[in-house]
């Protein structure tokens, strides 16, 4: 029911706003077409302007993680969290939460493939999948397209979330799952 | 801070690979990222523009200043640098609106177009204005009622439930953004880095 209920919205919502926004606009008088174009026109330029940025993050954070420097540190770290109650397993994708989303995906999908998706390493990884936004693309992506060079306390503002989203993920994972 | 995170990044991964022997993998994850991150712009500008256009034509029938009126109580008190019927307000509306129903393509463009109508009240400075840096912290942080793409995954390892993680997702990130927020709120009034 509530799976199906969530589907349907998910399935419906861009149709939904596709359909709706621009009759809305018609009836009010907008000429729908020539707005639209107007409007996308600014797609481009913005898309262009944080290349440089999104280059500078992504080469960083790819070398960290091929390097093996990610799972050394998750190495140098597991035995403090596996007493919290955090598998050791899950380290790696708790340390690139705020730093690549597709890595993270990848390793939640990689996790629940050799574990399950219902056994609780499965279960705690899909939490941390679903928990906060990637703090380096979105800093990086919305500061890029400003031209922002100095992210002053944004940077600590957004790692403070993703620990303390990870922290919170571990507790009701353990509280619920275990 | 963001130079100091950058290099550590990038130096500590080159050492990590020097020690292990295999130096190699730095120059193909190097160049392999750089023309990625070209690739994900690209990509990026055709999901830009379609909703750039949408929401023109949004701003044109006055809906998405209807949205920011009707969200004024909660975004005059968020945001009090920003004056309350300034396009920003709608921008960002859209933007939390997007995030919190899992639309993150759609969000991505309304959270930039907040950013640039953030900028304008910004003097052209090359520094984050508070009101970006709040925006920021509830955008890294934001409540996600459906999160689509790992229901899929579950789904198609044969999960008995695959939903069953929506609400620890809520729980969780709903603590992460009450944190974000609040530790912005006092970034902005009390910390050195405040104006």
């Amino acid at each position: 029911m509530f799976y199906s209920l969530l589907t349907l919205v998910s399935k419906w919502a861009i149709p939904v706003l596709l359909f709706v926004i621009p009759v809305f606009g018609y009836l009010r008088k907008v000429p729908v077409y020539e707005s639209f174009v107007e409007g996308a026109e600014e797609g481009f330029t913005t898309a262009v302007k944080i290349i440089p940025f999104l280059v500078g993050m992504m080469v960083a954070i790819s070398v960290f993680r091929a390097s093996g420097a990610m799972d050394f540190i998750s190495h140098c770290l597991s035995p403090l969290t596996s007493r919290a109650g955090v598998p050791s397993e899950v380290l790696p994708l708790a340390i690139m939460r705020p730093l690549s989303g597709s890595a993270v995906l990848g390793l939640a999908t990689e996790l629940m493939k050799s574990f399950g998706p219902d056994s609780f390493i499965g279960r705690i990884s899909s939490v941390m999948q679903g928990t906060t936004d990637t703090t380096f693309f979105v800093l990086t992506v919305y500061f890029g397209a400003v031209g922002i060079k100095k992210y002053r306390y944004a940077i600590v503002t957004g790692l403070t979330a993703d620990i303390t989203g990870f922290l919170a993920s571990v507790y009701i994972c353990n509280l619920l799952f275990s | 801070m963001l130079n100091a995170i950058w290099l550590i990044l990038l130096a500590s991964g080159i050492v990590v690979a020097a020690i292990n022997g295999n130096i190699e993998v730095v120059t193909v994850a190097a160049l392999g990222a750089a023309r990625g991150a070209v690739q994900v712009c690209f990509d990026l500008i055709g999901i830009m523009a379609l909703w750039l256009g949408i929401m023109r034509i949004a701003e044109q029938a006055g809906m998405v200043q209807a949205l920011a009126r009707l969200m004024k109580p909660l975004l005059i008190r968020l945001f009090p640098s920003v004056p309350p019927n300034h396009p920003a307000m709608g921008a960002i509306i859209l933007n939390l609106s997007a995030n919190i129903l899992g639309l993150g393509n759609a969000a991505t463009p309304f959270g930039m177009k907040a950013m640039q109508e953030l900028q304008k009240l910004n003097h052209g400075s090359n520094e984050a204005s508070p009101a970006m840096c709040t925006f920021l912290a509830m955008n890294t942080s934001c409540i996600t009622l459906i999160p689509a793409t790992i229901i899929g995954v579950r789904l198609s390892f044969g999960s008995s439930n695959p939903v069953e993680i929506v609400g620890p997702c809520i729980f969780a990130t709903g603590i992460a953004m009450f944190l974000a927020v609040t530790l912005d709120y006092w970034f902005r009034k009390y910390s050195p880095w405040r104006r």
